[in-house]
């Protein structure tokens, strides 16, 4: 049984379509990135399945459960907010019990349980402080401990890294996946970061305008995009137009083939000229120019760097040109 | 069943607005709403001279006797003490405003806020009453005019016509004094407003270009001071306009538009020409509110 | 920096503007000592503080108070749930006719004051209600309503929506979470609307004039002694305790909005 389902699920505000006519599976256990463009409709449908949204169409579904029609106090699930949603006049052990006092638990119950749940988000010992005198990673441990602590079936998490420097972003990352294979729910995050997305999920959702384009793994979605917005949003793949690809495979179909797969040869099917190079560390990065195409190429450490104007060959392996559906 | 109740709230959120706004709305829109209609009903009525009695039949009668002269007269005298009050306030506004907004930091802006909230605030009533103390014959204002030795200064201002009067007290000067005096406060909060947006990077350009203090004032922070002014201008010529109780009690025997409204609808007994008076103030700000609109001065609300 | 040296003739003429501001009310303070009682004579020909008893012992005064104190209550009462509901709506929903929803509320401080009680006093005339403490009560608190308001529509802009969703997200229903999330959240702000309000109702003239009959409030008890004396030296008395008594709603509603919203009292 999934966790989360979407049966033709619709959103639209006025004549803007945020979400237009979306289905997906959501399987328990899962950890399921929603990645794509500001605006593509991704926070929406997460806020379609926390409840502060209501479809214009469709039918949400819960562990089978029909709940477009339940307000959020009744679905099973939390959400840690992007800016955290701390209540300022609570401390943050009374913030983490929030929804324990008022499920009812008593005082004693509900502050051991709040402790807990900020031991498991390493913040013992803040319970007394006001959110206020917090650092921006300590807030979004504490709304993770305050959505935790309600043992959701799914949690639901809105750019949960967003806010956070890169250095604390990585940090986040793993204990998130730890954290995550330890409770064993259904975690689902949205994200406009595509390296947070692959690094993070189990699978990934792609949105653009509403819709979802494609839903894969991490490797699906990077090595076999299913439309070309996917390969040049995910990794910017380079994107080779049908008339090219149908003289070179013999196929009219367009085709993605990603930075890191080209190569610079002696002899090979296309020939370009080189226009700009960057030197990135463990690689140079390469951009090139072959019959009105911009394409990029990442060069590995060590092998042979040409000069800008350089006219060179270009070359690949042949299960690395993925031919796409879509133009 | 609470429960209940904030699921149906929650599943049709134009119930929950609905809700929210009913009672201010019956309030406010049925209440105050209703309450003007009323009033411009009533200044379609028309007053039956012989028996005092108020026929309500729909007739244009009543304005045609709100433009007689000596009314006409009043609705004068009133548009231009509203505008001399609005000018004069602005000018002393503005140096307290530029003050605090500028060069007040720290605990002496908290102190120059506080110093105009606080008048602001304090009763209307008690702020009249004290220049009436001030402006008597008797009083300070005499007392200190003789001190100065300025006596024939004073005297001879209140020999003017117009302008002059027995005393300060009963004087337009008087009258005009305090109407600046009450309404000062609301002039300085919006002007501050304005030149607190005003980046300090923009006047220190001004200087850079080789502005003069003095050029710098009048070509950069007079210009981005009027949208305060204006909107601070709605409030002082608005309250000016309808005011009934200063000129009552400081001031000389002729009469401004509130003190027609008030006099036409209690002592006269003419109630639609009370209503018909009223309208002028409301149509008079309606113009300048749609002016102020089109300068962009609510912003500085 | 032009924000370190004020040039010298700024500095007076902003000193002056501020002591034209605050001297008058200061004589206030001097004239309710004066042995003088017929007239308005300076300097005091001498100091007494006989008038404050006198004060003490006239009923008149008490009741104009009580009836002051009563009206100032019920309608902030009113204002308060008026203004709340008001901003709760306009701050929560893009609704059509929002602009026309906060320009009702602001039209009654924004028409003059004369408009406002005529208006009042025509419907009055007109459904037939006579006078009465409701008739005050109801001319207050539609003018009052706009100071809640005000105060409560910048305190709910400040609270950020998601605070009310993670409430909800945590199980709590829409009472639970105004009375745990949201009202906790906005009472300073309430506070010290209501307490506004209560300043400008306690105040209020020249509306309660139009809705008022034969009873009278304290103002309404000052205008009378202003038009015809009777004891100056009770009426100066009254005046400085009137000065110092809505001194301390104003100073409270600073405190408690100090820092946080932007003016609290602004558009009074």
């Amino acid at each position: 049984m999934s966790a989360v389902s979407f049966d033709g699920v619709s959103r639209h505000f006025g004549p803007v379509r945020a979400v237009d006519a979306v289905s997906l599976d959501i399987a328990e256990g899962e950890f399921f990135a929603m990645l794509g463009p500001s605006g593509s409709g991704k926070t929406t449908c997460l806020r379609l399945i926390a409840g502060f949204e209501r479809p214009s169409a469709g039918v949400i579904r819960l562990f089978g459960a029909a709940v477009q029609d339940q307000p959020p106090y009744r679905r099973p699930v939390n959400t840690v907010f992007q800016d955290y949603a701390l209540f300022p006049h609570l401390n943050v052990r009374d913030n983490v019990a929030y929804g324990l006092m008022i499920a009812g638990q008593n005082r004693a119950d509900r502050h051991r349980a709040a402790d807990e749940a900020l031991e498991m988000v390493r913040l013992s010992g803040y319970g007394a402080r006001k959110p206020s005198a917090l650092s921006g990673g300590q807030r979004q441990r504490v709304a993770l401990a305050r959505a935790l602590v309600m043992k959701p079936r799914v949690l639901l998490l809105d750019e949960p890294l967003g806010a956070l420097d890169l250095k604390l972003r990585e940090q986040m990352q793993d204990e998130l996946k730890t954290l995550q294979r330890q409770l064993g729910i259904t975690f689902i995050f949205v994200t406009h970061d595509q390296g947070e997305a692959l690094s993070m999920a189990d699978r990934v959702a792609v949105f653009n305008e509403g819709r979802i384009l494609q839903t894969g793994t991490p490797e699906t979605v990077y090595f076999r995009p299913d439309v070309p917005f996917v390969a040049d949003f995910v990794g910017s793949s380079n994107i080779l137009p049908a008339p090219l690809v149908a003289r070179l495979t013999g196929t009219h179909a367009a085709a993605a083939l990603r930075p890191e797969a080209l190569r610079i040869a002696d002899a090979g099917p296309l020939r370009a000229t080189v226009t700009a190079l960057s030197f990135l560390g463990t690689a140079t990065r390469v951009v090139l120019e072959a019959e009105g195409t911009r394409l990029t190429a990442l060069l590995a450490k060590g092998a042979p760097r040409p000069a800008p104007g350089d006219t060179v060959a270009l070359a690949w392996d042949a299960g690395d040109l993925h031919l796409m559906a879509g133009a | 069943m609470m429960r209940a109740f904030s699921d149906t709230l929650w599943r049709r959120p134009r119930l929950t607005i609905a809700l929210l706004l009913a009672p201010p709305l019956i309030w406010l829109g049925v209440v105050y709403l209703g309450a003007l209609a009323a009033l411009l009903a009533q200044s379609f009525f028309s007053i039956d001279h012989f028996t005092g009695q108020v026929n309500r039949d729909l007739t244009l009668a009543t304005y045609a006797e709100l433009l007689r002269a000596s009314n006409l007269d009043i609705i004068l005298r009133t548009v231009t003490m509203a505008a001399l009050v609005t000018l004069a306030s602005a000018v002393i506004a503005f140096p307290i405003a530029w003050y605090a907004a500028r060069h007040a930091r720290g605990r002496w802006k908290a102190l120059f806020y506080l110093g105009v909230m606080m008048p602001l605030w304090s009763s209307y009533l008690v702020k009249v009453y004290s220049w009436k103390l001030i402006l008597a014959r008797e009083g300070i204002l005499t007392w200190g005019a003789e001190k100065l030795h300025l006596a024939w200064a004073l005297n001879g201002w209140l020999a003017l016509p117009v302008v002059g009067g027995n005393s300060l007290s009963v004087s337009a000067t008087g009258t005009f004094v305090v109407f600046v005096y009450v309404w000062l406060p609301y002039m300085i909060l919006p002007v501050q407003a304005a030149l607190e947006r005003v980046p300090p990077s923009m006047l220190e350009a001004s200087g850079d270009l080789g502005a003069k203090p003095f050029q710098t004032l009048r070509h950069v922070l007079l210009p981005l001071a009027m949208p305060g002014v204006v909107a601070g201008s709605i409030f002082t010529f608005s309250l000016t306009l309808g005011d009934y109780i200063i000129p009552g009690i400081i001031g000389s025997s002729r009469r401004f538009i509130g003190q027609a409204v008030y006099e036409q609808q209690g002592v006269a007994g003419n109630t639609p020409l009370a209503a018909a008076f009223a309208m002028v103030p409301i149509l008079i700000m309606a113009a300048y509110l749609w002016a102020a609109k089109k300068q962009g001065a609510f912003n500085a609300l | 920096m032009p924000s370190d040296r004020a040039p010298l003739s700024l500095k007076i003429a902003a000193g002056a503007g501020l002591l034209f501001l605050h001297l008058p009310i200061l004589l206030i303070f001097v004239y309710a000592f004066t042995t003088e009682d017929k007239s308005y004579q300076w300097p005091p020909p001498g100091l007494t503080l006989k008038w404050f008893a006198v004060t003490w012992n006239r009923p008149d005064v008490w009741a104009a108070l009580r009836l002051s104190l009563q009206v100032a209550a019920i309608s902030t009462a009113v204002a308060l749930v008026l203004g709340t509901l008001c901003a709760a709506a306009v701050s929560r929903a893009h609704f059509f006719g929002r602009e026309t929803v906060s320009l009702l509320v602001i039209l009654p401080i924004a028409l003059p004051g004369v408009v406002t009680g005529i208006a009042l006093r025509s419907v009055f005339h007109i459904a037939e209600i006579p006078f009465s403490f409701w008739t005050i009560v109801l001319g207050h608190a539609t003018f009052c309503v706009v100071v809640v308001y005000n105060n409560a529509v910048a305190r709910f802009r400040r609270t950020s929506g998601s605070l009310i969703e993670a409430s909800m997200d945590l199980g709590a229903d829409s009472f639970q979470t105004l009375r745990h999330v949201l009202l906790p959240n906005i009472a300073t702000a309430l506070l010290a609307g209501g307490m506004l309000a209560f300043a400008l109702s306690f105040d209020e003239v020249i509306v309660t004039t139009f809705t008022a009959g034969q009873q009278q409030t304290l103002p309404i008890w000052m205008l009378e002694e202003l038009v015809r004396p009777r004891q100056r030296p009770v009426t100066n008395v009254v005046a400085m305790v009137v000065v110092l008594v809505t001194l301390l709603p104003i100073l409270g509603a600073y405190y408690l909005t100090r820092g946080t919203d932007a003016v609290a009292g602004q558009g009074k």
